[in-house]
């Protein structure tokens, strides 16, 4: 019968296949570190593509060894070259895990970082701790990761999402702004519903009267928003929250700008620097904005955030880093320490996973965006300042400058051990340590 | 029913599954599930082409096995896989005999528009429903089989492969079955005269809605299979981007036989899993250029290629 012959052929094309492409053995002297992230899709030009840039600009100048500040002028990972593969994370989560298998498996991956969807970060979790393999969990904003899990090798090196909205409402209650009549815009999708539940329970917890008057949510890439500004500026809300982002949020400013919703009122964005180079002075002024972090515009001077920022410089003249760039180079530099730590207890050898670890669970580690302090989750979530600002074009320079900022410490935007964040916004953040 | 020696084919493929899974690696084995799963929606899609029609919707009953079986380890507290699986391809087919009714009376790009509509419906519905974890979906859990539990990752992929072969091999030999079958004839009758088919005394309508739900169970249990393959579940299992690969799938096998199904459904993750590793800034692409390729020079699918192989003389005779 021809279909049992022809099924032998297919499966010894397929074995053939597989042989091929046989696992790499590890070498001593290099650390194969996978990179996944947006190559392709709506979070490839905001997100991924500058994160993969800054991992290439990094384990270049670390791989070149004495070009960073200390405690990051070894060469290498402890004098190991650093070798780096991506991989897209478009295209969903059955293709993701897929490749996280491949990467780990075939081609002898020591380390990956990646993901910025969510949902990717939830499915390559589990792969990463069944395998027992170093994953690193670099920009998604869930918090359930680490509050619905507890993972030995899986670590997600900068905060999650629940600082962005903290940070936003306590700004307004700073600032004294009034924040009674609040209305939304927010994707669509799991993390803008994340990101308005956690405003609206934060501004309810920090001023009683705040109430919602409006609930947008177009969908993610929805591009046209004249509706929804016209429903806008006809409920004529005190301040208007938005978690959009990218494409969307670029395409919502130009709209939205023209008829005056920037005026009178204020727009508060979760996540706005990304968006300042390709808009320029489109974007208008007195706009409520965070990043995600004290990342770019918000960076404090300190030598690794001045080289960072002279590194972008050179790379491209009159830019400046964003978010992405920050949070993939604080988790490069906090996975170098881990496994420098580990491989100095390993007796100078390279470190297994496992070494690696135990020597990143609970590290505080100096990056560009401010000391970063793995204090949630069992040592594996960490925690990290933020700052809130107000955008304000400066034409002398042709640059998106930052004013009116406020910081606001790891420990007064981020929920302390134990405690869902929900929980703790909806309790009115016990514990919270402001300054 | 089957006869000895097709029963005998079946066995030996089996067998012949089983002993490659051992030789190759963890990452070639889940590779394998995931193709085996995707196959199998495929293969539902081939009991439909059979008669004629092209669902766009198969995602549907993809994600309501994935989700059948998901929601029924973390709420129903089940951890045997084929319980889970078997769950799954039952949610499936109920949702399959809820909707078959209301398809079954189209053809031609109206049932394609009418299947994608409903799965695009349920997308949009999960992606709304917080309690099940919105876009972010929900993980799960390992799976245990009869009772065994994998002490390894490896252990684990490779119990999952057996039982996604074990599933694949026996539903393949249904379906084959089906295929020989008055009934199963009676669809390709569809296909070509439906007037004819009603005259033989047989409701059209009838064996439109039994492919429909054959193929939502088929596309159960791979979707059942996925999620405990994935640990994970989300509303993308709807996606009609997913609807889509299975009616690539469909194509690329061709209607010729049902192995070939299989054989396409490896081939395309292969190619995926390649294009993303060598081409990682153009693996669409690269997939678009293999499909378009495949579309142009064997338009009947890999199927038809091994077939002629098989029977050179009669491909020479047509010529």
């Amino acid at each position: 019968m021809p279909e049992a012959r022809m099924l032998l052929k297919s499966a010894f094309a397929a074995l053939s296949l597989f042989t091929f492409a046989s696992p790499v053995l590890a070498e001593n002297q290099s650390f194969k570190l996978g990179i996944v992230t947006f190559m392709s899709g709506p979070g490839a030009e905001s997100f991924g593509v500058p994160a993969w840039e800054a991992a290439q600009m990094l384990s270049a100048a670390l791989n070149e060894g004495g070009q960073l500040p200390a405690p990051y002028d070894k060469a290498g990972f402890g004098g190991m070259t650093i070798e780096l593969s991506v991989i897209d994370e478009n295209g969903g989560t059955t293709k993701q895990v897929q490749e996280l298998r491949n990467g780990y498996e075939r081609d002898g991956l020591d380390a990956v970082i990646g993901y910025i969807s969510s949902s990717n970060c939830l499915a390559a979790a589990p792969v990463a701790e069944e395998l027992k393999k170093l994953l690193i969990l670099y920009d998604c904003g869930t918090p359930r990761i680490f509050e619905d899990g507890s993972y030995r090798y899986v670590f997600r090196t900068t905060a999650h999402a629940t600082m962005d909205n903290v940070a936003l409402a306590r700004y307004l209650a700073k600032r004294k702004i009034k924040f009674d009549d609040i209305a939304s815009i927010n994707p669509d999708y799991a993390y803008g519903r994340d990101n308005w539940k956690d405003f609206q329970q934060s501004a309810a917890a920090l001023n009683p009267n705040a109430k919602s008057k409006l609930e947008l949510w177009p969908k993610l890439g929805a591009g046209q928003y004249g509706t929804e500004i016209s429903a806008l500026l006809q409920a004529n809300p005190q301040v208007i929250h938005t978690s959009l982002w990218g494409g969307d949020l670029q395409a919502f400013v130009l709209q939205a700008a023209p008829r005056n919703l920037f005026k009178n009122r204020h727009v508060v964005i979760t996540a706005a620097d990304h968006v300042f180079q390709p808009l320029g002075n489109r974007m208008p002024n007195n706009v409520i904005f965070g990043a995600r972090g004290s990342n770019g515009l918000f960076a404090e001077t300190s030598p690794t955030n001045d080289w960072l920022v002279a590194a972008y410089e050179k790379k491209h003249p009159g830019g400046f880093p964003a978010q992405s760039y920050y949070r993939m180079t604080q988790s490069i530099l906090g996975l170098k320490l881990a496994v420098e730590k580990a491989m100095a207890l390993n007796g100078g050898k390279k470190p297994t996973a496992e070494q690696i670890a135990d020597a990143l669970t609970g590290l505080e580690w100096d990056a560009p965006s401010g000391r970063i302090k793995m204090a949630l989750g069992n040592g594996h979530q960490a925690i990290q300042s933020n700052a809130i600002g107000v955008t304000k074009w400066d034409p002398a320079s042709k640059r998106m400058q930052v004013v009116d900022v406020e910081r606001f410490d790891a420990e007064c935007v981020n929920p302390p051990a134990n405690i869902k964040a929900e929980e703790w916004i909806a309790q009115g953040f016990p514990g919270a340590k402001c300054n | 029913m089957l006869d000895w020696r097709s029963t005998a084919h079946l066995c030996m493929a089996l067998v012949a599954l089983l002993a490659a899974g051992l030789v190759l690696p963890g990452w070639a084995n889940f590779l394998l599930v995931i193709a085996l799963s995707k196959g199998l929606a495929a293969l539902g899609l081939v009991v439909l082409l059979r008669s004629g029609l092209l669902s766009f919707g198969q995602g549907l009953f993809y994600c309501a096995g994935g989700y059948g079986a998901g929601l029924l380890m973390l709420w129903g507290g089940i951890s045997d896989a084929a319980l889970l699986v078997g769950g799954g391809g039952l949610f499936a087919l109920l949702i399959g005999v809820a909707t078959g009714p209301l398809v079954a009376g189209y053809r031609k790009i109206f049932f394609a528009t009418l299947t994608l509509a409903l799965s695009m419906l349920v997308h949009g519905a999960l992606t709304k429903a917080d309690f099940l974890g919105g876009t972010d979906g929900l993980n799960l859990r390992a799976p245990t089989f009869f009772g065994w539990r994998a002490g390894s990752a490896g252990e684990n992929v490779y119990a999952l492969y057996a039982f996604a072969s074990i599933l694949a091999v026996a539903l393949a030999g249904l379906c084959r079955a089906h295929f020989g079958s008055v009934r199963g004839l009676l669809s390709l009758g569809v296909r070509d005269n439906e007037i004819r088919i009603e005259y033989l005394g047989t409701s059209v309508r009838r064996v439109v809605f039994e492919n429909f739900v054959i193929a939502a169970f088929l596309a159960g249990i791979g979707g059942a299979i996925n999620a405990l393959a994935l640990s994970h579940i989300d509303p993308e299992l709807a996606f009609w981007t997913t609807s889509g690969e299975f009616v690539f799938v469909a194509i690329l096998a061709g209607q010729a036989s049902v192995v070939a199904v299989f054989a396409a459904s490896v081939l395309l993750e292969v190619v995926r899993s390649w294009s993303s590793q060598y081409f990682p800034n153009a693996w669409q692409l690269t997939l678009g250029v293999f499909m378009l390729a495949v579309i142009l020079f064997l338009p009947n699918g890999v199927g038809a290629l091994l077939r002629r192989r098989s029977r050179p003389s009669v491909e020479a005779d047509a010529k």
